[in-house]
């Protein structure tokens, strides 16, 4: 099982509180975790990677374990206590505005 | 009529505020979507109780609401917006090419006779449609692969189209307007354009009657006078009486002829309503007073109205899609402010009343009228 935390705003949009958690089949990368994320929340689509390339949104971040993910391949294995469940994957909008 | 219902699009959220026929006393209900830019909340002519509202936001891209019980409840659709086939290139801010690129919806028109059929205007320009209450979009391609296309260029706000009219006789021709291309016509539901901007005259582009290059910032009709067509230009006030075929100006005695909103009174075709704007440099009203100002000549003689609006040290701006008038007796206009005020007229006008005062700064204005 993979927890996920999701900033407020998409909280809001996918209705939920808390942590979110996911049933990730096979190797759990970032794109794995997305892809169960949209799937089981579908108005999240888009708005955490691009709709058409796929890549994550600019003021969009990744971070797991004290690290920043966001620049690593969507395919690389997440860390180990995320794929335990020991550890969140969080999804974060960039600090910036007002 | 029962009612009244103002749908407000603002910075941070969007607000309802409704209130009986006399249009005195006003409920509010929001900020729905705290925190999001509403670009625009409408609502369907055949089912009023049908909205659409467009939320954006720098870190989460765009997405549709849609409620189906008048603003009570919502539910995200479809936000999938693509370029169809090449998606080519247009100018730049400095001239260089840069390629189309979906960045926001400014504006929802539904259709007249479906609540499921929609029409949205987006910023890079481009039409798109759905027909299915939102669940999916369809690019309307012909505009955006006009001809012209590779010399459109965005405005300080963004290459949007912000304007589209649905035509209410001939169900086959639409208005669009963008900024800084112009505005362009169909008459086959979209499957072709023509660009529609002789007489325009606009020195801030090279050529300043161009074809297309116009920063043109608002188009209202009044429906019984398809043919006729007011423009809220970056300056100069105009009409049209051939659909576009050729524009005059009839800014006459406007303080200033800069401004953004512009629109025409439900039972009087020829009261139109603008809201002077000191200059595209001093992006608020002339002497710190927020003036509406009324022609009922079709243009060229203006009187202001100010009964009701502040008359000092007011310095606001009325963005494009901030105006709107209702179909009451006597009609309602109302307006909103980046200050975040919304005032609204119960007669056509000439006294005024702020229905909210201290919202996000408002982006968008619609009106509809409650069976």
């Amino acid at each position: 099982m993979i927890r996920v935390v999701l900033p407020a705003h998409l909280k809001n949009l996918a209705r939920v509180s808390g942590e979110v958690t996911l049933d990730v089949e096979g190797p759990v990368t970032q794109r794995l975790v997305l892809d169960a994320l949209e799937a089981q929340y579908p108005m999240l689509r888009g708005t955490i990677r691009d709709h058409h390339n796929g890549k994550r949104r600019a003021f969009v971040r990744f971070y797991a374990c004290e690290e920043d993910l966001s620049h690593e391949s969507p395919d690389e294995p997440l860390p180990d206590l995320v794929v335990a469940g020991k550890e969140p994957f969080l999804i974060v909008g960039a600090m910036a505005g007002g | 009529m029962s009612g009244v219902r103002v749908l407000i699009g603002t910075r941070k959220g969007a607000f309802i505020a409704t209130a009986d026929g006399t249009r005195k006393n006003w409920k509010i209900s929001g900020p729905h979507f705290g925190g999001w830019e509403i670009y625009h909340v409408n609502g369907s002519p055949a089912d009023p109780d049908r909205l659409y509202a467009s939320q954006t936001s720098a870190w989460f891209g765009q997405v549709v609401q849609r409620s189906n019980d008048g603003g009570q409840t919502w539910e995200p659709v479809g936000n999938e917006f693509k370029y169809e086939g090449e998606v080519g290139d247009h100018l730049w801010y400095d001239g260089t090419p840069r390629p189309w690129e979906f960045k926001r919806i400014w504006h929802l028109e539904p259709s007249a006779d479906d609540p499921d059929t929609v029409y949205a205007g987006a910023e890079d320009a481009a039409m798109f449609r759905t027909a299915d209450g939102g669940k999916t979009w369809q690019e309307l391609p012909a505009l955006r692969t006009h001809e012209s296309g590779p010399k459109w260029q965005p405005g300080a706000g963004g290459m949007c189209l912000h304007t589209i009219i649905l035509d209410p006789v001939n169900r086959d021709r639409m208005f669009i307007a963008i900024s800084a291309a112009g505005t362009f016509r169909t008459d086959d539901a979209g499957k072709t354009w023509q660009p529609i901007n002789r007489g325009l005259r606009s020195a801030q582009i090279p050529d300043e009657d161009a074809e297309v290059g116009h920063c043109v910032h608002r188009i209202a009709q009044h429906p019984s006078r398809p043919e006729t067509l007011f423009m809220q230009k970056h300056w100069d006030v105009m009409r049209t009486d051939d659909a576009g075929g050729s524009w005059r100006e009839i800014s006459g005695n406007l303080p200033t002829d800069f401004g953004f909103v512009i629109d025409v009174h439900a039972h009087e075709p020829e009261t139109i309503y603008v809201v002077p704007i000191k200059s595209d440099s001093e992006h608020f009203p002339p002497d710190g007073k927020l003036r509406v100002y009324r022609s009922r000549t079709g243009g060229e003689e203006w009187e202001p109205l100010t009964k009701g609006l502040p008359q000092r040290h007011c310095y606001v701006n009325v963005l494009r899609d901030s105006m709107a008038v209702d179909s009451l007796d006597p009609c309602g206009i109302y307006f909103g402010t980046t200050g975040g005020q919304v005032y609204g007229s119960a007669d056509g006008g000439d006294t005024w009343k702020a229905i909210a005062r201290d919202l996000p700064a408002v982006l968008s204005v619609e009106v509809q009228a409650l069976p």
